[in-house]
């Protein structure tokens, strides 16, 4: 079922290679990033609410 | 809940990724330029199904003036933003080996790139003001004016002559390597599903600490109160 002959030829994708990759790359790119800043904002929201719950 | 969406994300992602690269064959016009298909269509349908969803959030916030309605629709924004931008991105990526052009000014292209901006200008209505509420309403308003340029989007390659091709050219020749392409399609499809109800749960969890900090029930959660 595979359709390639090597992992050369796959990284190649028929001479696509740049198009190809750069578009699944990107996408994971924006994907992580978005997770990553989202786990950042989340840490520090919880932070500053703790700092709140303990003023009082 | 949201590590379970995550995990779904991530093994659609990994089934559908074998299936697009693996599985499916290479396209007898194309060749392997297609397989950003896995990709781009999946983000094209995410950036609209979020608009709506999102649309849909804000106008339920606006009628029955619930916060948290309003809050699942600022929480959607941002990925609806990225969604769009990768679809613009990787639909680049795809016409410049296939017509020669990064980027063309056909109905398509040109409504799509409107629906960034309609999310951009959400995101940045909402956070230039400072009431809260307010700002959810005006964001309503915008993001309800805007659900017209969904159906245009959508529409696009059949009511106008655009070199963006309608929705089954691209397939093959064999009825075979339709199933194929369109399962590895549809599993990338569910699995930005999954990725965007995830990420939107936890950007709303961010809102609600961020807007409601002072209240009691926040002081009440278990995270929160150490």
């Amino acid at each position: 079922m595979m359709q390639w002959q090597s992992w050369s030829a796959f990284f190649n994708m028929g001479g696509y290679a740049f198009y190809v990759w750069a578009s699944f790359g990107l996408t994971v790119l924006c994907l992580v990033w978005e997770v990553w800043a989202l786990r950042k904002r989340s840490a520090a929201a919880l932070h500053l609410a703790r700092l709140l719950a303990q003023d009082q | 809940m949201i590590p379970w969406f995550a995990w779904m994300a991530a093994v659609f992602a990994m089934i559908g990724l074998y299936v697009g690269f693996a599985i499916a064959p290479t396209d007898f016009q194309q060749g392997e330029a297609y397989r950003i298909i896995f990709v781009h269509v999946p983000a094209a349908w995410m950036s609209m199904i979020i608009y709506i969803v999102m649309a849909a959030w804000a106008a339920l916030g606006l009628v029955l003036n619930a916060r948290l309605s309003a809050m699942m629709a600022q929480a959607l924004a941002p990925t609806g933003a990225i969604f769009t931008l990768l679809a613009l991105v990787t639909g680049s990526f795809w016409g410049k080996p296939m017509w020669g052009t990064w980027w063309v000014w056909d109905a398509r292209l040109t409504s799509e790139l409107i629906l960034l901006f309609l999310y951009l200008g959400f995101i940045a209505l909402q956070s230039s003001i400072d009431d809260p509420r307010k700002a959810d309403r005006a964001g309503a308003l915008l993001a309800l004016v805007g659900a017209v340029n969904v159906p245009i989007i959508y529409f696009s390659v059949k009511w106008w002559n655009t070199l963006h091709q309608g929705s089954t050219i691209s397939m093959g020749a064999a009825p075979k390597m339709v199933t194929t392409m369109l399962i590895g399609m549809l599993l990338m499809a569910l699995a930005f599903w999954m990725y965007t109800i995830a990420v939107a749960l936890m950007r709303v969890r961010c809102i609600m600490l961020e807007r409601e900090r002072s209240s009691a029930w926040v002081k009440e959660l278990s995270g929160v109160a150490s």
